[in-house]
């Protein structure tokens, strides 16, 4: 089977000489399709480094990193940016909906840089935007809404491309309980219905929902267990909705 | 991403910062109106220079003497002068329009009008008085020739001038100080104490901006202003009117040979009269006027530098301050173009719009009469200082665009 994610000791240095900060230290990670995954990690363990890495945003400084078969490394900056638009969605920490753009056309926008037609956009976006629940929302701004519903709006934009990874870092950092737990949720049903998830998070509660959790210090992993089986359901599906 | 997509998120770029988008936009405007109405101020300026000149007479060639008068005792002076065979510049007379009027020895010239002037004369009529600025002595033929045509009455013929008889034809603003109302003609009034029955009223020439009101004057025959108010001296000029456009080089040709003869011009003497042609004056003139044009619009294309650097100023806050929103379009897969062409896209819509505002106000600008000149629109510094603009918008632009595709993602979404 065809991995979704495969790093292969990957090491990331930052600056040169004796400043040199060494962000990852040889760090290997495969993730199958299906998989809901997440990543542990006090602040300094590397890894933000690695989700950057992970997310087509930064290269490594050595090791080899192949997502859904594409070696993005090799890649130039074009098709990079067509990787980053169909491959991977991404959901932030700090939510980064584009201000001043109504919850439809941030979440159209993926769609626009990636060349679909306006009525086809429009009709993928309200699905999308119905899946994380804000079908009555969908003419607000940012600013307008709660801060659990404009993460739902970043996942909505994170989903409306399909794409072989949905990455998230720390997606509950910056929200209430009752949002966590409602962000929580529809990432168990969307690791329920197939998808292949990936969070960074150093919150216990939020790894708990993961089928795998692996723990990085140093820019080592030092730990990486299962709590449910690859093409099984997430462990707490059900909990975080009832 | 489609063309219209990237316009799109321009327009909503520059919305969303409306006053900003404004007083940018205000700059290039400024600029585009300028050089319009500038170069507009220059060509009104020139053409009405130009219709000034030709109403001097078409085909026409002005013979003055180069001597000043009395002189002489300098050009004595003069070693090449001694050595010569004349001892004295002479005066044009009479005899010389004779001459010059024969048609064996110059046959391109169609009429010869010795012209004699006196300025300032006191003109009376019924107890109105007005100094008229030019009474003019000269023949018939001058009306046709310095495009002098009447509005009233009539010429005076050549019978007049044989007989000295005292008529004269006047001039509009004469006209009208002296009479008001009145019809003129058949009246008379004295100029100096001296009697003259008006026959005519010239058309209006129009007074030109800056230059001696044409229509203060007054023409009567040769012979009578020489009688009663200039005396028998010599001529102050001699009009020469070419036969056509294309003779008037010939003519001038022609006009040199006789009165290099008769004024015995030619060796080491130099002559004492000079021959100003209409169409060298215009071409000297015009020249000038193009100079002037010229520096009104480098004075204005420098306002537009500034609204272009204007722009480079607020594309590159707009950039730093969306250097966040960059950061995220460029995280969901937006490609380096995309990101490029919507703030190239929106540095020229600013200049666009300016440049046809700028545009639409200088049109309406030209409409007014602007330090008593009437702009003309130039057609081709419209579709310059529009282009000039959308360049700018381009020029200027394409750095802080340059800057916003090149930010990298992860620096990008950092930025606080």
């Amino acid at each position: 089977m065809s991995l979704v994610l495969d790093v292969r000791d990957a090491t990331k240095v930052y600056g040169a000489g004796e400043t040199a900060v060494h962000a990852l230290r040889g760090v290997s990670l495969q993730v199958e399709p299906g998989d809901y995954v997440a990543i542990m990690g006090a602040s300094g363990s590397g890894k933000s480094t690695l989700m950057n890495i992970i997310g087509c945003l930064d290269v490594p400084t050595a090791g080899r990193f192949h997502l859904d078969g594409v070696d993005v490394g090799a890649l130039d900056d074009r098709r990079q940016a067509v990787v980053r638009n169909r491959k991977i969605g991404f959901v932030f920490q700090s939510f980064n909906l584009i201000p001043r753009m109504t919850a439809l056309m941030n979440v159209e926008l993926p769609l626009a840089y990636g060349g679909v037609k306006p009525a086809e956009r429009r009709r993928r976006a309200l699905a999308a935007l119905d899946l994380v629940g804000l079908a009555d929302r969908v003419g607000h701004q940012p600013n307008e809404l709660s801060g659990g519903q404009q993460q739902r709006v970043a996942i909505a934009r994170a989903l409306v491309n399909a794409p072989a990874l949905l990455l998230a870092d720390e997606p509950t950092g910056a929200l209430d309980s009752t949002s966590t737990l409602d962000v929580l949720g529809i990432f168990d049903r969307l690791s329920a219905t197939g998808r292949t998830i990936v969070v960074i998070t150093h919150e216990a509660d939020v790894a708990e929902h993961a089928k795998r959790v692996v723990r990085l210090r140093d820019g080592r992993v030092i730990e990486d267990t299962r709590l449910a089986p690859v093409d099984g359901l997430p462990p707490r599906l059900g909990e975080a909705t009832a | 991403m489609s063309a219209v997509e990237i316009v799109r998120f321009a327009v909503r770029g520059l919305a969303a910062n409306k006053m900003r988008s404004a007083l940018t936009t205000l700059g290039i405007l400024i600029g585009v109106a300028a050089v319009i109405l500038l170069v507009a101020v220059g060509e009104g300026s020139s053409q009405s220079i130009q219709r000034n000149i030709q109403q001097l007479g078409a085909n026409t060639l002005t013979v003055s003497s180069s001597t000043g008068g009395g002189g002489g005792g300098f050009r004595m002076a003069r070693p090449q002068e001694d050595s010569g065979p004349r001892t004295q510049a002479r005066p044009l007379t009479v005899d010389d329009a004779r001459a010059l009027a024969d048609k064996a020895a110059a046959p391109h010239v169609a009429s010869v009008s010795p012209v004699v002037s006196a300025n300032a004369q006191a003109a009376t009529y019924d107890g109105a008085s007005h100094p008229i600025q030019q009474v003019i002595g000269t023949y018939p033929s001058y009306f046709e020739a310095s495009n002098k045509p009447v509005a009233k009455g009539a010429y005076f013929f050549n019978d007049d001038v044989l007989a000295a008889r005292k008529v004269v034809v006047i001039g509009q603003t004469v006209a009208e100080n002296l009479f008001g109302p009145i019809d003129p003609v058949g009246k008379q009034i004295t100029v100096t104490g001296v009697p003259f029955t008006v026959v005519g009223v010239l058309k209006e020439a129009g007074s030109a901006g800056g230059f001696q009101d044409a229509d203060d004057v007054a023409i009567a025959p040769l012979t009578s202003v020489q009688q009663s108010l200039t005396g028998f001296g010599p001529l102050g000029q001699i009009l020469v009117k070419a036969g056509s456009a294309a003779d008037v080089a010939a003519a001038q040709a022609e006009i040199t040979s006789v009165l290099d003869q008769r004024h015995g011009v030619g060796g080491t003497v130099a002559a004492d009269y000079q021959i100003l042609n209409q169409a060298t004056l215009q071409e000297t003139v015009s020249a000038a006027t193009s100079t002037f044009t010229v520096l009104l619009a480098a004075v204005a294309a420098i306002s537009l530098l500034v609204g272009g650097i204007g722009i480079t100023n607020i594309m590159l806050v707009t950039v730093t301050e969306r250097t966040r929103e960059i950061g995220i379009r460029k995280a969901i897969g937006a490609p380096r173009g995309a990101i490029l062409g919507q703030f190239l896209v929106e540095a020229t819509l600013l200049s666009l719009v300016g440049g046809l505002l700028g545009v639409a106000i200088a049109v309406v600008g030209a409409q007014f009469t602007i330090a008593g000149i009437t702009p003309v629109v130039v057609p081709s510094s419209v579709v310059l200082a529009l282009g000039v603009s959308v360049a700018i918008g381009l020029f200027f632009g394409s750095y802080p665009a340059n800057r916003a595709a090149r930010l990298r993602p992860i620096e990008a979404l950092r930025f606080e």
